[in-house]
């Protein structure tokens, strides 16, 4: 993939006009050309295409491609730029075309057959309105007729765009479109005119509480760490995102990830280090090249390394890959990563503030809890305070997936109410279907139903109902989605991915897999030894739960019964159902199913019956086969081996 | 000792042992896999005992020690696939391929592996060949898809 980017401005002229000009607003004739650079003005036609992960996945690769081809092939003269992810997932691959002149319009689902139609179309100033989804709001430029605007679109109406202010409107691969959207001028401000405590002192003012879950004051964080006494200090920037069905962080690093580095160096500042980790998981691919050009970028401008720009200040960054353990999440176990160890957490205290990376002051942050700081700089502590509700200033990212209409990332003010996300900028429940649960936190949080989805969004209110916010996904489960498999999915997971150092963590996780095995499970009759296995293992799993919430070492310990917990309170009739009738009303417990034969379509091909491990099938050969309902076991062997597809579930 | 090991070895000269991680993605990155001569390298190099590197490298979900096969397929298995049917997915590439996850075929055309989330639900189930990607699939056009491969190779 060509880079076509043109560049109307040198890096001298960014520096000394932009970035050193410490004044609030840039004089008009340097905002005229900047207008320019960031593409909310264009000379000649601009195309863009989002290639996040999410639009590669799609197919935006492809598309890409095919842009290139057809402007090779007709000649025409175009910039064609890679953009981020605008958060729309379901609309992937989008592209955006912007002519001189009029306002920027975006597409969606545009596959590479689609591209040369379309781009055919608005060449020739003609709006094809089938694939439009809208287009972006610009007081200088003509608007296009009977297109709505992208910000009064449901998905985005309700969002406050801070963080996600220039995904999908920037390239990622451009420090100079960066800048000229404003950004690393806080950071360089910041490292000329503040002292440490003061840089402490502005994000604890703000009230910014960590992204990562645990909701601790940053700025508090921060001066523990510059006020402890060592000779070497060190900052780690938490990006190994495992948690499945979140994938926010990767997203924020592909589509704008020279705000995470502005944030990672103003923190580095702030409590004295040069050496700043990014610890990234090394199957993010996209995220890592992206991430180390703009590091690439950033030294070029003389943003990173000695002495920058005259300030006294020096900054190394390292993105260290992670393995791949969910465990390394967990702060004082990706430092032992990073150390070279197994990725097994410690006893805290000591914090890592004190003694962490190497026994040095270390300061730990999540993605997101960085991406907050520029803006934090650029526009004061009180705005960041005004956001959100008072106990939780800012905003949240959340990934909305599952049975929804409208799926992908967005950003919404702390203290939204759950029900105005899923309803709102979620599109809802498709094919109207009934509302069963929401999952909010992955792995470690807990359930909210359609009784109390009415919760506004933020750290305390979802505690009070046994939630942990995780790193922010928001799974969707409809009538067809059944409770106990998803937690039994989420026991799986965890239960795999505990590190085997404290038992309660080690051995319960995996108890309680089996008894959710057991529940799942049909025994050929209800007399015996399983059936008491299973009302026993029931019984208890609330004592396990609290036992192991109390006694795990760390956060992945503490937090692993939390849909057990969850699930228990709001979907009693659900364990009922399966407990005692033995039946899975969403049809998903495979193996309380119970099978039948079609008779039109079953051809007495034998295939069945010899395989059938309690002997339940019966026919004579030539003629449709029975199931004796009672012998079943709902094992599935029958319905695997069947090449007529005449067996089915009842 | 071959001539890509002791290349990758050179690139870290000091041998400390926050050096292993790395060298061992290095590795794994060149051949697929870690073999075990070049764990043995990776120890006389960084003088640790071979015992505690595959300690380490068996703790994370990365590292393979099985050669991948010349098509990998790897199934996304986050919240959201499944939901949406990936269990079932998983079964019917098993069936298939008659392999579990981690493991090769014996003709080394295929290998299985699970990951915890690519993070494109909204094209759940997905499955990942090489890099291609199959998404919003359902149990019954798995083997249709592997055939497809088999085919394309002959």
């Amino acid at each position: 993939m060509s880079e076509k980017i043109h560049i109307p401005v040198e890096k001298e002229y960014l520096v000394n006009n932009v970035l050193l000009n410490e004044s609030a607003d840039l004089p008009v004739e340097v905002e005229k050309i900047l207008r320019f650079v960031r593409k909310d003005k264009v000379k000649h036609p601009v195309i863009m295409v989002g290639t996040g992960s999410c639009g590669l996945i799609s197919g935006a690769g492809e598309t890409l491609l095919e842009i290139n081809k057809y402007l090779l092939d007709r000649d025409i003269k175009a910039d064609v730029i890679e953009t981020g992810c605008t958060g729309y997932c379901s609309l992937e691959p989008v592209v955006d075309v912007h002519l001189p002149g009029k306002t920027r319009i975006s597409f969606k689902n545009v596959s590479a057959e689609k591209l040369p139609f379309l781009l055919d179309s608005m060449l020739n100033n003609i709006v094809p309105h089938e694939y439009v989804v809208g287009q972006y709001e610009n007081p200088s430029l003509e608007l296009w007729k009977d297109v709505p605007l992208i910000g009064e679109l449901p998905f985005f109406a309700m969002q406050y765009r801070n963080l996600m202010k220039n995904w999908g409107r920037i390239s990622p691969h451009s420090i100079e479109e960066y800048i000229a959207a404003g950004g690393y001028r806080s950071y360089v401000k910041t490292i000329r005119n503040y002292t440490h405590e003061e840089v402490c002192d502005i994000v604890e003012k703000s009230g910014l509480q960590g992204r990562g879950g645990g909701g601790f004051l940053t700025g508090k964080k921060w001066k523990i760490a510059h006020t402890a006494m060592a000779d070497q200090r060190f900052l780690l920037c938490n990006a190994n995102e495992s948690d499945p069905g979140g994938f926010a962080n990767r997203s924020m690093i592909e589509s704008d990830p020279h705000r995470l580095i502005e944030g990672l160096v103003i923190a580095a500042y702030a409590i004295g280090t040069s050496r700043a980790y990014i610890y990234i998981r090394s199957d993010y691919i996209t995220a890592i090249n992206r991430l180390e050009k703009a590091i690439d970028r950033a030294q070029y401008y003389g943003l990173l390394g000695y002495n920058v720009y005259g300030s006294g200040f020096n900054i190394d960054i390292i993105v260290s890959k992670g393995p791949g353990a969910f465990v390394c999440g967990e702060e004082t176990a990706m430092i032992s990563s990073i150390e070279g160890k197994r990725g097994m957490p410690s006893p805290k205290p000591p914090y890592p503030a004190i003694s962490g990376l190497f026994g040095k002051p270390t300061v730990v942050n999540n993605v997101e809890t960085l991406s907050n700081i520029p803006a934090i700089f650029e526009n004061g502590p009180d705005w960041f305070m005004s956001l959100g509700n008072k106990t939780a200033p800012g905003t949240k990212i959340l990934t909305l997936s599952g049975k929804l209409n409208n799926q992908g990332i967005i950003e919404v003010p702390l203290g939204t109410k759950v029900k105005d996300i899923i309803f709102g900028a979620g599109g809802g429940v498709p094919a109207k279907k009934e509302l069963k649960a929401v999952q909010i936190g992955g792995p470690s949080g807990g359930f909210v139903t359609s009784e109390n989805i009415d919760i506004p969004y933020d750290f305390d209110s979802l505690a009070s109902v046994g939630i942990y916010m995780g790193s922010g996904g928001m799974l969707v489960l409809d009538e067809d989605c059944c409770i106990i498999d998803t937690v039994k999915y989420f026991m799986d997971f965890i239960q795999k991915e505990s590190c085997g150092k404290c038992i309660p963590c080690r051995e319960g996780t995996r108890r309680m897999l089996e008894v959710y095995e057991n529940i799942t499970k049909r025994p050929v009759d209800e007399n015996g030894h399983a059936t008491l296995e299973r009302f026993k293992g029931v019984m208890q799993l609330e004592s396990l739960a609290s036992v192991i919430k109390d006694t795990s070492l760390c956060g992945l310990g503490q937090k692993a019964p939390n849909p057990v917990i969850s699930s228990l309170k709001y979907f009693r009739n659900d364990y009922e159902e399966h407990i005692f009738d033995r039946e899975c009303s969403a049809g998903v417990c495979k193996e309380l199913r119970l099978f039948y034969i079609d008779v039109e379509k079953c051809t007495g091909c034998t295939a069945c019956a010899p395989k059938c491990p309690v002997s339940a099938i019966i026919g004579t050969k030539r003629h449709p086969f029975f199931i004796v309902e009672e012998k079943c076991t709902g094992c599935g062997i029958c319905y695997d081996v069947c090449k007529f597809n005449a067996i089915s579930v009842k | 000792m071959d001539y890509q090991t002791s290349a990758i070895l050179a690139k870290y000269p000091r041998g400390q042992s926050d050096c292993l991680i790395p060298i061992l993605q290095d590795i794994q990155e060149e051949y697929g896999y870690l073999s075990e001569t070049a764990v043995v390298e990776v120890g006389r190099h960084l003088d640790l005992p071979s015992s505690k590197i595959f300690g380490l490298a068996t703790f994370y979900n990365q590292f393979r020690f099985e050669p991948r096969g010349r098509f990998h397929v790897s199934l996304c298995h986050g919240t959201s696939c499944n939901v949406a049917a990936a269990p079932e997915i998983l079964r019917e590439l098993e069936k298939i391929l008659k392999i579990r996850p981690g493991e090769t075929t014996r003709d080394g055309m295929f290998s299985l592996e699970i990951l915890a989330c690519m993070g494109a639900c909204h094209l759940a189930p997905l499955i990942r060949v090489n890099d291609n990607y199959h998404t919003k699939l359902d149990p019954g056009s798995i083997g249709d898809i592997i055939d497809s491969y088999i085919t394309g190779e002959e």
